[in-house]
């Protein structure tokens, strides 16, 4: 996926000038977290879950390569082919592979965020292979030839109106009205099913990966990852290392946060286990499957300071939550992860240079980590990014030099308030009739978007000093 | 006592408190520290202000200027932790000295940062959960109707929802006029606003908007960067709305201009 992260600010330009789209994203964020909440205070142990599928998850990570060993042992006992990709070209190649060897055309896939990073699709594509979505949301946006604006609702930024415009230019099928939403699901339900019935390989991803059984979990609200793992010929399971917890019990125990965190509801329609090929008593399922596991810098990740990042179970809150997000929409990132978790999980997977600006398109104003199901200190990690670009001078001179100048005044402070004492009276008596600035110098930043207030006619210590100096005349003409 | 402590009151029996004026009151608002002080010197404390504060180092720790923002903490640590307790009139600098100084530092400095940390409060959260201030017969300070907006650090990182409410409601007889999306960031964020003004403008329109769908004439909250920010909002659509940081409207200070408004 071709990655725009560098103009983040310009992205974010655009998108607040589609004033339908912002007022979208707008009830969006507003609905979102109000579903969320519902969710949660009707679950009387969330935070006590929450810190246990923290250790769960912190210590399946402490652990990867003994859970990985264990998971990748049961699964091949179970009939599995179990891959190991490094890099999203490593994923690709040994996917096109399966398909090949099958002599594959047609491709039915599930949602999946790593085969979003790994640009898996084009890749296929360009194999001349027909590489079909069938999440609805992805459907939509795949034949929008959009990328995802949320990693749970990946169509949520296009209206009903627009997706049936889509259709009707898209779908081949006579005249017709499309007049409600059903029948827009009716639609695509009727497209896809074609698909699924023609499709020779089924490519799906997990939401967690079982040790002591081998198998993988989904959680769709379509049904369609059983679509695709048990009609087609072959499954290929693709998902990242990260995802291995050791019982199933806490594969269960992390469902219950994922889905009230993701979209308020107590468990999504379709939750799947899946174990391996078909076994001979089985009427049906695949003949063939695969898990593909990719690393993409993920061991780099577990290795350094934002190893916590690893814990995120992808549930979508800290986006619903986030007022940045809410403000500027998913693609405004430029890359696969939106939100408070895309501005690390970019950095960290592509380049910090690429995407300097996204760990500052962050308040810290902590509501993203006080919905975070897996308890990621997410604005410290976001100001950790910040610093690494403070110490690789990825942040601009001028910025960083004046941050310098600022603490080094403030460490001294005879001059700061001698200082300010001379600056503060003078911008005062600058500003006094109105009490603000329109426009002042090296603030265009502010005044772009609201006045300067004038500051009080001095700064409080010069006040202070002089009351307590007056006080002690007083006493001491007595 | 420290040199640099100048007494304000004559000593007194109750609690003995440091005021952390914080940077932006001492440059744009002196009356926020002095509505601090008296409102403080009613609940029956004895204050005084450590001359040689500057600033928490807030500005250059979210820059991610973490070495800058060393020797700056470890000053404050210095200047005001032989206090009893100290008072902040900010949710976002109380928050800065009691989660953000014991993250930065190590060994010793953590030691001392955490025992800053455990004496120091915000100042809604000082007068009310800590000296528990009363009228004591005076009159109710008379206000028109007020809306308050959560800040963000004071919100979620010390926990301050309930005690500015309790305190207008018991000093000035006053029932705050709750506005959507209270606890949705106002687009402050320190350097963020004029990092990322565009996007901040978005936010501060919204938070604005929904102030004044309540009607309120006057919006207060505990941070000054955010009041700032709203205030400038304001003015700048010609919005007939005050906004004052919550200190003043507890000791009834309503005399002078509101923020961003001449004389």
């Amino acid at each position: 996926m071709k990655q725009t992260s560098e103009t983040f600010l310009e992205n974010a330009s655009e998108a607040l000038k589609d004033a339908g789209k912002a007022q979208r994203r707008d009830l969006l964020a507003l609905f979102t977290p109000m579903v969320r909440d519902a969710a949660i205070n009707n679950f009387e142990n969330f935070q006590t879950l929450r810190q246990h599928v923290k250790k769960v998850r912190q210590h399946s990570l402490d652990n990867l390569d003994h859970y990985l060993a264990q998971f990748e042992q049961e699964a091949v006992r179970n009939g599995n082919r179990v891959h190991f990709a490094r890099d999203g070209d490593e994923l690709n190649s040994i996917v096109l592979d399966i398909c090949q060897q099958h002599s594959a055309r047609r491709i039915a896939k599930g949602k999946s965020m790593v085969t979003e990073e790994t640009g898996l699709n084009d890749f296929l594509q360009r194999a001349n292979l027909d590489v079909m979505e069938t999440d609805l949301g992805e459907y939509i946006i795949q034949q929008a030839g959009e990328t995802p604006s949320h990693i749970v609702g990946p169509a949520l930024h296009k209206s009903a109106a627009e997706i049936r415009e889509l259709f009707l230019d898209k779908h081949d099928l006579g005249p017709r009205e499309l007049a409600e939403t059903a029948d827009l699901v009716a639609e695509a339900r009727g497209v896809l099913r074609e698909h699924f019935l023609k499709a020779e390989v089924g490519i799906i991803g997990a939401n967690a990966l079982i040790a002591e059984n081998g198998y993988t979990m989904l959680v769709t609200n379509e049904g369609n990852g059983d679509l695709c793992a048990n009609l087609p010929r072959v499954l290929i399971v693709c998902t990242t290392m990260d995802r291995v917890l050791p019982r199933a019990e806490d594969a269960s125990a992390m469902l219950r946060l994922l889905v009230r965190s993701a979209t308020g509801q107590p468990q999504t329609c379709y939750t799947s286990y899946y174990s391996g090929p078909r076994r001979e008593q089985d009427t049906d399922g695949p003949l063939e499957t695969h898990i593909v596991l990719l690393d993409n810098k993920r061991s780099d990740v577990l290795a350094s300071d934002y190893h916590e990042m690893l814990q995120c179970i992808r549930c979508g809150a800290c986006l619903n939550h986030c007022p940045i997000y809410a403000s500027v929409g998913g693609h405004a990132y430029g890359w696969v992860y939106p939100g408070p978790m895309g501005s690390i999980l970019t950095p960290l997977l592509t380049s910090l240079e690429q995407s300097a600006a996204l760990p500052n398109a962050c308040t810290s104003c902590g509501r993203c980590a006080e919905v975070c199901p897996a308890d990621i200190p997410l604005p410290d990690l976001l100001r950790d990014l910040r610093h690494q670009e403070a110490t690789e001078n990825l942040s601009s001179t001028p910025w960083r030099r004046g941050m310098k100048m600022h603490a080094w005044l403030a460490r001294h402070p005879r001059l700061y308030h001698a200082l300010t004492a001379i600056g503060i009276p003078l911008l005062h008596r600058l500003g006094r009739k109105r009490g603000r600035f329109s426009r002042l110098p090296m603030a265009d930043g502010w005044t772009s978007q609201r006045d300067f207030p004038a500051p009080q006619r001095k700064t409080f210590m010069q006040l202070y000093k002089a009351r307590n100096k007056a006080s002690r005349r007083r006493a001491d003409d007595r | 006592m420290n040199k640099q402590h100048l007494d304000s009151t004559p000593p007194s029996k109750g609690f003995r408190v440091s005021l952390f004026v914080t940077c932006l009151a001492d440059l744009f608002r002196p009356s926020v520290a002095f509505a601090s002080i008296k409102l403080l010197e009613q609940a029956g404390c004895e204050v005084t202000v450590p001359l040689q504060q500057t600033c928490c180092g807030q500005p250059t720790y979210n820059t991610g200027d973490y070495e800058s923002t060393i020797p700056l903490a470890q000053q404050v640590i210095e200047l005001l932790e032989s206090a009893d307790y100290v008072v902040v009139p900010s949710g976002s600098c109380a928050g800065m000295i009691c989660h953000h100084y014991p993250r930065l530092l190590e060994g010793e400095w953590r030691d001392r940062a955490l025992q800053l940390a455990a004496k120091t409060f915000e100042l809604t959260t000082f007068l009310s959960d800590i000296v528990h201030i009363e009228l004591n017969g005076r009159n109710p300070v008379k206000l028109p109707t007020v809306t308050y907006h959560d800040s963000c650090a004071g919100l979620r990182e010390l926990g301050i929802k309930g005690q500015p409410r309790k305190l207008l409601r018991e000093l000035c007889d006053t029932q705050v006029k709750e506005l959507q999306q209270t606890e949705v960031c106002c687009g402050f964020g320190g350097t963020f606003c004029t990092k990322m003004p565009e996007i901040s403008g978005k936010m501060v329109g919204d938070k604005l908007n929904n102030a004044l769908a309540t009607e309120a004439k006057i919006l207060t909250g505990g941070d000054l960067g955010c009041l700032l920010n709203i205030a400038g909002r304001a003015t700048r659509q010609g919005e007939d709305i005050e906004v004052r940081h919550i200190a003043e409207l507890l000791c009834g200070d309503l005399d002078g201009p509101a923020i961003g408004e001449g004389k």
